[in-house]
């Protein structure tokens, strides 16, 4: 009995959770007065055709267009923050070096320095080299292990893999950076995995940033599009059309998500991370 | 002095450790440390950079315009984040049972912490809170006259308060992975004290996620203080300036009014009202932290 309760509890949780998911989903096949008159998110009929319409965007590019974009900032992000953040906590994990725990605590205090703050500074030093309007801004600083989550949770990681297998590879004949490629990446798999999907769902989600820096229609990632798209909605207009590509614009999301679910939920999330 | 010993690997010299992290002090003083100061200097200057010493902080702290945007951050901080970690706590602490189907339920509470501040869902979320939406539709249902949430200034805060509030699997997952590590013995042996689960509750898994709960705590403040973008897409800052948050006055005065020197005063200011927020927090909590150690 007790059972039954909890279980109702979750349900109807999980019910509100998810509704809105769901409206969201039903409303782009609805017409205005449909959505603004029922509450129940099926449509009354499948109609394709909102879809092929939103594939066409509000701006003279379609979507498809807005998707490479979005992978043309991801990818190298993905890669760049990959590569900085294990050279770095394999530094802080491994070795002792003069002011280590100094630079440790800088690590942790960055962590918690509102982005907010230094935004504006970043879009002035990015004007004055004219890196403005590119995908510099949004994908360089990846390169220099700007994310202290990710590398935090590496370091904890490196630490619990023994010494012994790359003092092994080291009586071996590995260098510093052979004994990092060929045996402690290979252990680290499933967090450079959980790594690259935080990093891809976080750059689907970033706002702030893509909106100071990227002015030009063409270059918008999905997100600025989708405010241009929502800008440029008045009274009277089909509301379903600007929901199908809210649904678009979180395909990429939800895709990723699904493929990782397992990981997300399962122990990798253990790090500390969170969406 | 003694000289330091480093603890390197054979044939490793001391500054091995220290190229492989140079990245990141790279990217600390380019990114973090170098923004951080200049924003400080930047405040002091006016619209056309001229310096002009501490006027722009004098201005921000007298205004009327930030005092407003303070006062509307610190109301949705505090009802905000008690919420959140409320509602996150008990979350895991039902999810943490040994039954079938918790996993699912787990994805379910987690999808949209991850999905939530996705722009998509921001311009959802904007829709289901007009004067026919679904949420005023379902209040009709159960019989609750609707509300008019952007038109009056105590309501339209609530609209982005529930947005965050939807996306406390964030929260959540952090909870789940600490109750996991409290051993099940505990459990037991309470349970032989007889002692009921309400109890147990509250005398071995509060006092055994004490440190998470403040980093919880910590961590959704700051990311709190600084709400820019739902307030930007949702509301606007109306109505009369409720949901202005000092997010959207440094954008604003940023972008739109081009007073680079103002806005960074802003921000700078933004800055200390956070550390003090974090400071207070770790004040007010130490005695609890300290406890039973």
């Amino acid at each position: 009995m007790k059972k039954f309760f909890m279980y109702l509890t979750l349900a109807a949780g999980a019910l509100i959770m998810l509704y809105p998911l769901l409206w969201l989903i039903g409303g782009s096949f609805k017409s205005n007065e449909e959505i603004y008159s029922s509450v129940w998110f099926m449509p009354g009929r499948f109609d394709f055709s909102v879809y092929v319409n939103a594939w066409k965007t509000v701006t003279p590019f379609s979507m498809g267009h807005y998707f490479l974009n979005a992978f043309s900032i991801i990818l190298p992000k993905i890669f760049f923050t990959l590569i900085s953040s294990v050279l770095t906590a394999y530094g802080f994990a491994r070795f002792d070096f003069p002011g280590r725990k100094f630079f440790f605590a800088l690590l942790m205090g960055a962590m918690f320095m509102p982005a907010i703050v230094t935004v504006m500074p970043l879009y002035l030093m990015w004007g004055s080299i004219g890196a403005l309007d590119s995908y510099v801004p949004l994908t360089v600083p990846s390169l220099f292990a700007v994310e202290g989550t990710f590398v935090f949770m590496l370091i904890q990681f490196f630490r619990g893999i023994p010494r012994e297998f790359d003092e092994a590879a080291r009586i071996d004949g590995c260098n510093t950076l052979q004994a990092l490629f060929y045996v402690i990446i290979p252990c680290t798999r499933p967090v450079l995995v959980s790594i690259s999907v935080f990093t891809f769902l976080w750059t689907m989600n970033d706002f702030l940033t893509p909106l100071i820096m990227i002015s030009s229609v063409e270059k918008y990632p999905l997100s600025l599009l989708l405010r241009l798209s929502a800008d440029s909605t008045g009274d009277g207009y089909e509301l379903c059309k600007l929901l199908a590509m809210s649904v678009l614009g979180l395909l990429p999301s939800i895709t990723v998500f699904a493929i990782a679910q397992k990981k997300f939920v399962g122990g990798i999330t253990a790090g500390g991370l969170s969406g | 002095m003694k000289k330091r010993t480093f603890h390197n690997p054979v044939g490793v010299g001391k500054f091995t450790g220290l190229w492989l992290i140079s990245p990141f002090i790279l990217g600390f003083s380019v990114f973090t440390l170098y923004p951080f100061l200049s924003s400080f200097l930047l405040g002091m200057t006016d619209i056309h950079g001229d310096f002009t010493g501490p006027s722009n902080y004098i201005d921000v702290l007298t205004s009327r315009s930030f005092r407003s945007a303070a006062m509307v951050t610190m109301r949705y901080t505090l009802i905000l984040v008690p919420l959140k970690l409320i509602v996150s706590l008990l979350t895991a602490v039902l999810l943490n049972q040994r039954a079938k189907g918790m996993g699912l339920f787990r994805t379910a509470f987690y999808i949209p912490s991850i999905l939530g501040s996705n722009l998509a869902i921001v311009i959802m979320w904007q829709f289901l809170f007009t004067t026919d939406g679904l949420v005023n539709q379902c209040l009709r249902l159960i019989g609750i006259s609707p509300v008019s949430w952007y038109g009056d200034s105590g309501n339209a805060l609530f609209i982005i308060i529930l947005l965050r509030l939807w996306e406390f699997g964030s929260a959540m997952v952090i909870f789940l992975n600490a109750l996991r590590d409290i051993p099940a013995e505990y459990y037991e042996a309470a349970k032989v004290d007889g002692c009921g689960s309400v109890r147990a509750f509250f005398s071995i898994t509060l006092p055994m996620l004490r440190d998470v709960i403040f980093l919880n705590l910590v961590l959704q403040t700051i990311s709190a203080m600084q709400e820019f973008s739902a307030p930007y897409m949702i509301t606007g800052g109306g109505p009369m300036g409720s949901t202005e948050t000092v997010g959207m006055l440094i954008y604003d005065e940023m972008f739109r009014y081009g007073d680079t020197g103002y806005a960074n005063a802003v921000s700078w200011s933004l800055f200390v009202l956070i550390t003090a927020a974090v400071l207070l927090l770790f004040k007010i909590t130490g005695k609890l932290r300290e406890e039973n150690r």
